[in-house]
């Protein structure tokens, strides 16, 4: 495959970089990454990989855009309230770069269609706002051996982590277990600084990108946090020891997925 | 120029940098290691930048020639593959 001149100028950024060049730009042109959830985490993530060049990109949510989600969720415009997040989604990013080939699933993630939903894809990003998604593909992609990062963001904080098969721990390594219903606030209950989905969704894309260039380290084996309000990045070192996970160890109790009980008010897609 | 086996040959005289060196970083990559790239490039910005990005890359620049019409030839080495 030889670039276009169209090409060649809009990845020129890229291209001029020692760690992605022509070669690194043609692997970012061939490749799946699935964004589960098209909110205030998605969003962002849709948005850099698109311009980046990702050239499938699924994305999956079952909401409709609200006006209550633009303040975060920059993907969507206002004119696309009411509208599947899906859609607008992908309205945006092929208006961004015609290079992208957007696949939409306008469904609920379950243990029913995660498997073959994820098989198609080289990464997979968590942008979900809910602890039975987050269990659900971290185990999914446990099984199935697919790398992914996980991120999670509430009032002025985030966090993201990122599993490698065999690199490292899995998200339930660390989680064991959801919390038990209403024991944390959702998102819709406790507020979110917009900006915040920025940060770590950008994080995540580059996550995406440095996993499919196949350059420098990822977060794996690490969880990063950042708290906005105290201008805090931690790095913390996770237990190497993945032996007694549940579903990553080497005797998993752990074999079916689990579609764990969500709290009223939740949806996917911060 | 003679002296050279040319593997292959672009002009970049069309364009500004860093497409520039863009174009030759591309035509580099699709090269073998030892293959030789002839460079058509205009005076200025393009002659002072390019040879050195290349040389920063880790190639070879074999010689640099005026074409005596405001454009010069510069003749480059690919180095590792």
């Amino acid at each position: 495959m030889a670039f276009t001149n169209e090409q060649i100028e809009r990845y020129s950024r890229h291209i001029i970089l020692k760690e992605v060049g022509a070669k690194g730009q043609k692997k970012l042109l061939n490749a799946k990454v699935l964004i589960i959830g098209a909110g205030g985490l998605g969003a962002p993530v849709a948005m850099y990989l698109a311009a980046a060049g990702v050239g499938t990109i699924g994305i999956a949510d079952a909401d409709e855009v609200d006006l209550s989600n633009l303040q975060r969720q920059i993907v969507h415009q206002t004119a696309d309230v009411g509208k599947p997040k899906v859609q607008s989604a992908k309205e945006t990013m092929e208006a961004m770069n015609p290079d992208v080939k957007v696949i939409t699933y306008h469904e609920f993630i379950s243990s029913e269609n995660i498997l073959d939903i994820i098989k198609d894809y080289d990464f997979i990003i968590d942008g979900t706002d809910n602890f039975p998604a987050k269990f659900l593909i971290n185990d999914a992609c446990v099984m199935a051996k697919k790398p992914f990062c996980h991120a999670g963001i509430i009032r002025f904080q985030g966090q993201l982590m990122t599993y490698v098969p065999g690199k490292g721990p899995c998200y339930r390594c660390v989680f064991k277990n959801p919390p038990p219903k209403d024991a944390v606030p959702t998102c819709k209950q406790a507020g979110v600084i917009g900006a915040m989905g920025g940060v770590i969704g950008s994080l995540q894309a580059m996550e995406a990108v440095k996993y499919i260039l196949g350059v420098g380290d990822l977060l794996t084996g690490y969880l990063l946090t950042y708290d906005a309000l105290k201008m805090q990045f931690r790095k913390i070192k996770l237990p190497a020891d993945t032996h007694n996970c549940a579903v990553c160890g080497d005797h998993p109790t752990i074999t079916e997925l689990i579609d764990y009980e969500q709290a009223e008010c939740d949806g996917t897609g911060l | 120029m003679a002296e050279y086996n040319i593997t292959d040959s672009i002009d970049i005289t069309d364009v500004n940098c860093p497409i520039t060196f863009v174009k030759a970083k591309i035509a580099l990559e699709e090269l073998d290691d030892g293959d030789i790239l002839s460079i058509r490039l205009n005076d200025g910005e393009p002659v002072q930048n390019v040879p050195k990005s290349i040389k920063e890359e880790g190639h070879e620049v074999l010689s640099l020639t005026e074409n005596g019409d405001g454009t010069y030839q510069l003749i480059v080495k690919k180095v590792g593959d």
